[in-house]
């Protein structure tokens, strides 16, 4: 059992370092001749790390196949956009007026989250996965056609703006979505979510509630034979899951002028469980490795020019391929094994 | 062994694409670097979605700005090169392509084709100060409060209220039926600015019926009560594949009103399996007209019909426009290549607020402080298949 606790910490430890180490690397690369392009990017990919790493508390560790996780990243956005907008006058400090924005954003979500568990959650396998996706698309059914003003008070309208307000003057403008947003979301920020992003999950799958939400994903018969509440676990890991990912679209919302409900949409929701399934189910180091390559990649693509997404597409496969083929595996298990001192016999 | 001879496989066919993909950029680059043996050429680049649901327009775009650089270059004088990067229409990959064309060292932008996206870009070119002109993204939000920001394409209000104030004027009707799709920000724009305008003109709008994406094939309801409140004129502030359907249904349900529509209307007669039968007497607003006489055009139309085996639409049209009023304002001020981005846009805008241009989408084209453009909506009527002229 000690040994078992040892090397959890130790791989989160060296969770902890890589994060930080990059963040330190990138930081100083940033202000000595890093290019625009890959500037632009530290923040989009800092979003769908955090992204990848609260699907993969759903995916990995709940063991629920979630295909609606872009649907929170959108109220996230939008709510927490909506915020910060409104707060704007009252809240001069561009970090403290962020925190706050990830804070109703993340809020948000969880009550999403909460609200679609209720049904969802008494559903299993493919049942759940279809379920979400269907609350994808409600979600960007929902702010495509929401008008929400600001004029001291929030003023929210359906359908068609009857908020009393000039349609340009509006926060939310239905299909518009959200326009002339002031950019307040730093690589900083981006970074400081993350930390916390991983806090919260390490420490959720270290404590008792963690383990009983894992026992449910090995064997749910069993863990309720033992007396663990289904329900309560699942919400729980489901809820958590939902409002981390509300900040990371409160941060991705944040670093465009203009965010708009179709941006959200079943493609988004299947990036991020490529980063999870690419990363490793379980395994956050792995989520964080994929979400920033894979972000980066399309990118690093374009001088393919038209190529590019068909390059992009063998490349995904050829990774599939080749972290999940057994000999390649073995040999890398091999050469860790010798490297470090019986760590990954068990 | 048998996924290792799919890895060796896949290998394989990665090392034929890799070796397709360097073919086609050595080209490119051969291409570029003959035009910058010439002279210092200047660098411009613009996003456009080439990929995904809206290619269609980038596409268009990115041929004729190709037409517009390849013509210049060849005449000598001013020399160009032309970078256009994928967004696929969509905000986040704009900015990402961008930020891309500004590490490539782009001295002035085409900005975006299409709204959204260019809203998102539009923002990082007036941080960065280089000049932006945009062919067709239409929103006003792309230019609101950015002083480098131009558009060649009316703004979506400019279309609403230019719509209604033609309608007046050629008093072609005054019982009206709007039917417009509510969740699109191009019919948004125009509709919102159609009924601010319209009822000051004398125009009473009778109908006002909506469809949204995915539920866009089916019109008898709303053309039943366009039909059913007596309209005379039905007004069709939307892209020509939702109009073609409904002259379809309303030939089939008997209904025959006057047909008005907006620049999404261009390209109806070119849609495959439509009559164009349906579209006789068809009124619709639009900037450009692929059959017009003009010697500038019918060359135009030509070239590019030659080159890409299609005729052009409104948005190439703009994108040759814009490409072309460059060259004159550049001419104009006498800049060089070797300037900075930032040295060329104050040059661009004073030079843009005062210069007027003639091109294929206007006469006498003139732009003011806020980045909109003045020109006439020219109307034109669908007879026997063709755009005719209707002034």
């Amino acid at each position: 059992m000690k040994l078992l606790t040892n090397k959890t910490t130790r791989s989160n430890t060296i969770t902890y370092a890589v994060v930080v180490i990059s963040f330190v690397l990138l930081q100083l690369w940033s202000g000595a001749g890093m290019s625009s392009s890959l500037k632009g990017m530290l923040v989009p990919i800092c979003a769908y790390v955090v992204m990848a790493l609260s699907l993969n508390l759903t995916v990995g560790v709940l063991g629920e196949l979630s295909l609606g996780h872009a649907g929170f990243m959108s109220v996230g956005a939008f709510t927490g956009t909506t915020a910060a907008m409104a707060l704007a006058q009252s809240i001069p400090s561009d970090g403290l007026r962020l925190a706050i924005a990830m804070v109703v954003g993340a809020l948000f979500a969880a009550i999403a989250g909460f609200l679609i568990g209720i049904p969802v959650l008494r559903l299993r396998g493919d049942y759940l996965a279809i379920v979400t996706l269907a609350f994808g698309e409600i979600i960007k059914s929902i702010f495509t056609n929401l008008y929400v003003g600001f004029d001291g008070g929030l003023r929210v309208s359906l359908l068609s703006n009857q908020t009393g307000i000039a349609d340009n003057d509006l926060i939310i403008r239905g299909p518009m979505g959200i326009g002339g947003i002031t950019k307040i979301s730093t690589f900083v920020a981006g970074f400081v979510l993350i930390m916390l992003t991983l806090i919260v999950i390490f420490n959720l799958v270290n404590s008792r509630s963690g383990r009983a939400i894992m026992a449910l994903r090995d064997n749910r018969i069993a863990a309720e034979s033992v007396g663990i509440p289904v329900t309560k676990y699942k919400m729980m890991a489901f809820v958590i899951s939902a409002a981390l990912a509300g900040a990371a679209g409160t941060l991705f919302g944040l670093n465009y002028s203009t965010v708009v409900a179709n941006k959200f949409d079943f493609n988004t929701s299947i990036l991020i469980l490529v980063f999870v399934v690419l990363g490793g189910q379980g395994r956050m180091l792995g989520s964080i490795i994929a979400a920033a390559a894979l972000t980066i990649l399309p990118e690093v693509l374009r001088e393919f020019a038209d190529y590019r997404m068909l390059v992009y597409a063998i490349v995904l496969i050829l990774v599939m391929i080749f972290t999940n083929n057994p000999t390649i595996k073995g040999f890398f298990t091999r050469l860790f094994s010798k490297k470090q001192e019986g760590g990954a016999n068990q | 062994m048998k996924k290792l001879l799919a890895i060796l496989l896949a290998v394989c066919l990665m090392a034929g694409l890799v070796a397709c993909g360097e073919t086609a950029t050595t080209e490119t680059t051969e291409t570029t670097e003959t035009t910058e043996a010439v002279a210092g050429a200047f660098k411009i680049g613009g996003t456009a979605p080439l990929t995904g649901p809206a290619a269609i327009y980038g596409t268009a775009v990115k041929n004729a700005a190709e037409l517009a650089v390849e013509e210049i270059n060849a005449e000598g004088g001013i020399q160009f090169e032309l970078r256009m990067e994928d967004d696929q229409h969509d905000a986040e990959k704009a900015v990402n392509a961008y930020n891309t064309l500004k590490d490539w060292g782009m001295q002035i932008s085409l900005g975006s084709v299409t709204s959204k996206p260019c809203e998102a870009t539009s923002t990082e070119t007036y941080a960065d100060r280089i000049f932006a002109l945009t062919p067709s993204a239409s929103s006003t939000a792309t230019i609101e409060g950015k002083d480098n920001q131009f558009q060649m394409c009316f703004t979506d209000p400019n279309q609403g209220s230019a719509s209604a104030q033609y309608i007046a004027d050629k008093a072609l009707a005054t019982k009206v039926a709007v039917i417009w799709k509510s969740d699109d920000v191009y019919s948004k724009g125009i509709y919102d600015t159609f009924m601010a305008t319209a009822p000051g003109l004398g125009i009473e709008v009778v109908s006002d019926t909506t469809f949204v994406d995915g539920n866009d094939t089916d019109f008898s309801v709303q053309l039943a009560d366009a039909q059913a409140n007596g309209a005379e004129l039905v007004f069709l502030p939307m892209y020509y594949t939702p109009a073609s359907l409904i002259l379809n249904q309303a030939n089939a349900m008997g209904y025959a009103p006057v047909w008005f529509g907006v620049d999404g209307m261009d390209g109806i007669l070119t849609l495959e399996g439509f009559d164009t039968a349906l579209a006789e007497g068809v009124i619709l607003l639009t900037p450009f007209n692929a059959d017009s006489e003009d010697a500038r055009t019918a060359a135009f139309v030509a070239k590019y019909q030659e080159k890409y085996g299609e005729i052009p639409n409104q948005f190439a049209a703009d994108a040759y426009d814009c490409v072309y009023a460059y060259k004159q304002a550049l001419e104009a001020v006498g800049a060089t290549a070797d300037m900075t981005a930032e040295e060329l846009c104050d040059l661009m805008i004073a030079q843009f607020t005062t210069m007027t241009y003639d091109g294929i989408t206007g006469e006498s084209m003139t732009w003011d402080a806020s980045g909109a453009v003045t020109k006439d909506p020219k109307g034109m009527v669908i007879e026997n298949g063709a755009y005719v002229g209707l002034d």
